[in-house]
């Protein structure tokens, strides 16, 4: 997950480097902590905003005059789960992050 | 080549000014102190050109080696006992962040009961935080494997840091005389300090042991493991080295005359010459025993261990840390484990604690146990070896009834 970004230094080489080691702190990113992420149905969304009152890290934000009428920021959503629980519409599904499951 | 009489702390302190640290954070602590004090004397004296930083904790000492090494020179501590239990969280820091420090563990029991004498219950608490342990049996292997340390734990492929472990007072306040080769020679075995891995740069930041996430944790641990796996053939490799280059063969297991043993006893440290010489003794008088001594406890040389005890059938293992709670000492969770599938009578002995002198007669008792298990005549062993009888009743204090 955490990308060993290259940087224009004296050193062109990409090296192998063993344990703990990285140029940016992405694990800050809470978003990458995450296992599933949930997924809207606009088309069923009645733009409540219970999801948004719930939410336990303020991630989203309702927009009614919008087609994607709910949006949520991934750099922060941990995939929680509480939105999907609490939709009164059940128009929040989870979804595996990664492949293996 | 100079004969030299030095006691273990000396050898280590010979073994560090030869490697040319140039940081040492140190704390003292009994019976390690005087590792602490001859480091400084050099500094000061300017015969190390090294930066001695006076830490105000074990904690600090070894923090400040680590950062210090990770900045690209060789960095230097030495602890025990209570000192390494303080180390403890920087020492997972130091494996994991892949720094091959090289720290001389001058062994002694953990508290409570307070004491200041050798056992093992130290180092053995140690013994999965990542670095390597090798355990000397007397004040000329402390120098070696100290020196052979800095080759090993500096390895690309090992990059693991080392523990050189010395029973406390035993060897580290007893004199020998000790074989101390050429700077010259040692510069050409050790070779300067080269960083291979992370490094700490203005010029070049980097986050050292940043947050990892579940996704990276377990690569992390792996390559540790590899390391591991990897520092066997390594330290093969430097034992051949040096004892071509200096005259002295070291093995990762030492079998001493097991070749046609019936019983053989596992131990580590000190002990092993007091029973090597309890070998010499029973043999004089017809009896068949042996010691596979280990030299190298991290990582655990199972393959060379079998090999030593391939088909014995009663085989002892001296434990000198109790191992509260197990089934027995590490030492022997990890000889069964090695030879799980032999059709071995593997029993556990634990002694010599605190410093209560491992003897002659206490090693002579473990062979005639184990020769009597062989022929039949006995089945139950004394696992607590020299406990006295009344250890039940030791103390008594008045209380009003």
């Amino acid at each position: 997950m955490q990308e060993q970004q290259e940087k224009l230094t004296n050193k062109p080489r990409r090296c192998r480097v063993l344990g703990p080691v990285a140029y940016e702190y992405t694990a800050a990113n809470t978003g990458s902590w995450r296992l599933e992420r949930p997924d809207v149905d606009f088309s069923a969304c009645i733009k409540c905003g219970t999801c948004e009152k719930y939410c336990p890290t303020n991630v989203i934000t309702i927009k009614k005059d919008q087609k994607k009428c709910v949006e949520i920021d991934f750099n922060y959503c941990k995939g929680c789960g509480i939105c999907a629980n609490e939709c009164p519409k059940k128009c929040i599904k989870m979804v595996p992050e990664r492949s293996e499951g | 080549m100079a004969y030299k009489m030095l006691d273990g702390n000396g050898a280590a302190v010979e073994a560090i000014k030869m490697a040319k640290v140039q940081v040492i954070s140190a704390y003292p602590i009994t019976p390690q102190s005087t590792i602490a004090e001859q480091l400084s004397d050099l500094v000061a004296t300017g015969e190390l050109k090294a930066q001695y930083v006076r830490v105000e904790s074990e904690h600090t000492a070894l923090s400040v080696a680590t950062a210090a090494e990770l900045t690209g020179v060789r960095a230097a501590t030495a602890t025990a006992s209570q000192g390494l239990a303080l180390m403890h969280e920087v020492a997972g820091m130091t494996s994991g962040c892949r720094v091959p420090i090289v720290m001389p563990v001058v062994n002694r029991g953990l508290a409570a009961p307070w004491t200041l004498w050798a056992d093992h219950g130290d180092a053995m608490s140690e013994r999965d935080t990542g670095w390597l342990q090798f355990y000397c049996q007397n004040v000329q292997e402390v120098f070696d494997l100290t020196v052979m340390a800095y080759r090993i734990a500096e390895d690309e492929n090992v990059l693991t840091p080392a523990m050189v472990c010395m029973d406390g007072f035993f060897l580290s306040h007893s004199m020998q005389k000790i074989d101390i080769p050429d700077q010259e020679a040692i510069d050409e075995f050790i070779g300067p300090f080269v960083t291979k891995n992370s490094y700490l740069d203005p010029e070049d930041p980097m986050f050292v042991c940043n947050l990892t996430g579940p996704d990276d944790f377990t690569e992390m641990r792996y390559q540790q493991k590899v390391g591991f796996d990897n520092s066997i053939k390594v330290i093969e490799k430097v034992q051949k080295e040096f004892a071509q280059k200096f005259g002295r063969k070291l093995q990762i297991i030492e079998g001493y005359r097991t070749d046609d043993a019936d019983v053989v006893l596992v131990a580590l440290g000190s002990m092993c010459g007091t029973a090597k010489y309890v070998v010499n003794k029973l043999r004089e008088q017809g009896k068949k025993v042996g010691l596979a001594k280990v030299t190298v406890f991290r990582p655990f040389p199972f393959r060379q261990l079998r090999e030593v005890l391939g088909g014995k059938e009663v085989i002892g293992v001296f434990d000198r840390s109790a191992g509260l709670g197990g089934q027995g000492g590490p030492l022997w969770s990890e000889t069964c484990a090695a030879i799980k599938d032999y059709n071995s009578d593997i029993r556990h002995y634990v002694g010599g604690l605190g410093g209560r002198d491992v003897s002659v007669r206490t090693i002579e008792k473990i062979y005639n146990e184990l020769l009597e298990i062989k022929n039949g005549t006995r089945k139950e062993h004394t696992e607590w070896i020299d406990v006295k009888e009344n250890a039940m009743d030791i103390r008594q204090v008045l209380k009003n009834a």
